[in-house]
């Protein structure tokens, strides 16, 4: 059984429409002006025109080029309109000329691809149709590209198609309007401006993952509404994203929309907290991050893209609006993007996703709950680890205020800060025991008083004793919640610090998630 | 293409305010610094002014979350109103 060909529809150019199939026997040819072995089969397809028990309908793909064709062969058989491809793409034209008979149903019997003379004349002998000089015809044309495959038209017939993998409503902009202006308007935009996610783009965006376009990948605090892929690829062609960035920021929503997360608390609360995005593993590379000069700041598209996805995601499809449920005090840059990838191989430590129980040959995001940052930490005079370390710890006792005690933190440790604690054998956990022991004070030197009404709070008379009151009290609630990664230039002595938000049960914990990598 | 969630959201209205303060009054303390404080005071005052009402303390595990689905279902069925301290 052959093929029944998609039924169509075209007008004419005199506006009378022709529709496949007839009920006769049909030939249906696709030509375009600029091809000259269309130009070579036009008297061809218009002989055949005059066969009285076939509908002939040869179908142009321009509209003036249609007009063109019409005016050069003085053509008698009707040539139809398809200047908006979609019955080319429906049936798959690749090449053109391309010529199909059908029976009378529209189930397909033959086809001719290109020009072979020979073959063109057997199906003119089959047909009885006579009359044609095959002598004066070249014995073989290629033919030429089909307008419907070209890149740029092509992603938007896929997207147009019937069996599309775009589901979202389509918003329509005013030909007047100015499109970067339209989504300002909307409230579609962190404030600066975004990509116009078009069918076409979105459809691009989704070559990055082989998810289904309407998995649904997380529900989206605070409004805990579905994020498709789709809807993902749709916030990631706004921010600026290639199509090779979607996995990551897929695995970022993933570990965002955790419970343990909580991001539902990140965004609504007053002390301004927004995620913080962490990336190991092989994908660094591949997708071109910068962990190294600059890091943490501007000037790669990756890093700065990856992360200001995340955050359109949580603002268009969570409901994250400023003065909704957003209710930041101060607010802070982080909530527009911050995203880098860890130095791993800069320094003899294990990086921060084989700590967190992953390979080492895995890609993977990590998420941490950060309300400021990064703040600078400068030691350019201390030699040995020890000093150095307890430097870092005395910026971080500042951490929200000097006298509270803490719970998550990032540490961003510099080349040349990592140099001298390797030199000196100090691993990862040296560094956070250092860290704890500096800052560690008795319980009184937190407590409020009159220099100040911070403080960790009073004693409960049941513990009101002199034990407790010299009870030494580090910076933070544990040695694990001090997160140490590698980033920054070879040269400046200068570490960077992320001070946490509420950590724990009952606030925010850093959640990890494997990449999956279309490779 | 439509980046939001397309979805519309549900107009909900507003319990019923109480014009008067009788019966059971909670007070939903969301346990940030000094709301407790507030609260103390609030009941303090309550009491003295309308005798006959009994104040009950409630409070959320963590500011952090959202309150448990447990302790909102506890207020609406012992307290015939509720008092909430932001604290913010």
């Amino acid at each position: 059984m052959t093929a029944h060909m998609p039924s169509f529809s075209l007008c004419d150019s005199r506006g009378h429409r022709h529709s496949f199939p007839s009920g006769r026997p049909g030939i249906v040819a696709f030509v375009k002006e600029d091809c000259p072995v269309c130009d070579l089969v036009m008297p061809l397809l218009d002989r055949l025109g005059s066969l009285t028990d076939i509908a002939v309908f040869i179908i142009g793909q321009e509209e003036t080029g249609n007009r063109l064709l019409v005016e050069r062969h003085t053509l008698k058989t009707p040539l139809l309109d398809d200047s908006a491809l979609k019955v080319s793409f429906a049936w798959g034209i690749e090449t053109v000329p391309a010529l199909f008979f059908t029976d009378d149903k529209g189930y397909e019997k033959s086809r001719l691809i290109g020009f072979s003379r020979e073959e063109w004349q057997r199906f003119f002998d089959e047909l009885g149709c006579d009359g044609v000089e095959w002598n004066s015809l070249p014995p073989w044309r290629p033919g030429c590209g089909s307008k419907s495959c070209d890149p740029v038209i092509a992603d938007r017939l896929r997207a147009e198609a019937e069996h599309s993998p775009l589901r979202a409503r389509r918003i329509d902009c005013a030909p007047a309007d100015d499109e970067f202006e339209f989504m300002f308007d909307q409230g579609f935009t962190d404030g600066l401006p975004v990509v116009p996610p078009t069918p076409e783009r979105v459809l691009r965006m989704l070559v990055g993952t082989v998810r289904d376009s309407q998995e649904i990948v997380a529900s989206v605090p605070p409004n805990f509404a579905p994020a498709t892929v789709e809807k993902i690829a749709i916030n990631a062609v706004m921010a600026g994203c290639r199509p090779a960035y979607l996995p990551v920021v897929i695995a970022a929503l993933e570990a965002v929309c955790t419970d343990s997360f909580n991001a539902h608390g990140l965004m609504a609360t007053t002390m301004g907290a927004s995620p913080l995005v962490v990336v190991n593993g092989p994908i660094r590379e591949r997708i071109g991050m910068n962990m190294k000069l600059g890091a943490l700041g501007q000037g790669n598209r990756a890093n700065a893209c990856i992360g200001r996805a995340l955050r359109l995601i949580l603002r268009n499809i969570g409901g994250a609006k400023p003065g909704g449920t957003e209710r930041s005090t101060l607010g802070n840059p982080m909530k527009f993007t911050m995203c880098f990838a860890e130095w791993e191989e800069r320094s003899n430590w294990m990086p921060l996703h084989v700590e967190r129980g992953f390979a080492c040959s895995d890609s993977v995001v990590t998420v941490f709950p950060v309300t400021s940052g990064p703040q600078l930490i400068i030691d350019q005079k201390s030699r040995r680890a020890d000093q150095l370390a307890a430097s870092m710890a005395l910026v971080m006792q500042g951490i929200f205020h000097p006298r509270l005690q803490v719970m998550d933190c990032v540490l961003v440790v510099c080349p040349e800060h990592v140099d001298t604690l390797n030199a000196c054998g100090y691993s990862k956990e040296d560094l956070r025991r250092r860290i704890q022991e500096v800052t560690e004070v008795p319980r009184w030197k937190r407590m409020p008083d009159e220099l100040t009404g911070e403080g960790i709070g009073s004693l409960p008379p049941a513990h009101s004793n002199e034990a407790e009151r010299m009870r030494l009290i580090p910076k933070f609630v544990a040695d694990e919640m001090i997160h140490i990664v590698v980033a920054g230039a070879e040269a400046g002595k200068f570490s960077g610090l992320f001070h946490g938000w509420v950590g724990g049960t009952i606030g925010s914990v850093p959640v990890s998630r494997k990449i999956e990598e279309v490779v | 293409m439509d980046p939001t969630d397309e979805r519309v959201p549900v107009r909900r209205s507003l319990a019923a305010r109480a014009h008067d303060l009788k019966g059971v009054v909670g007070l939903l303390d969301i346990t940030k610094p000094r709301g407790s404080v507030l609260l103390d005071q609030l009941a303090v005052r309550l009491q003295e002014r309308i005798p006959g009402i009994e104040v009950r303390r409630y409070a959320k595990p963590t500011f952090a979350k959202p309150a448990p689905e447990a302790l909102r279902q506890t207020i609406k069925a012992e307290a015939d109103a509720v008092i909430e301290a932001l604290a913010d």
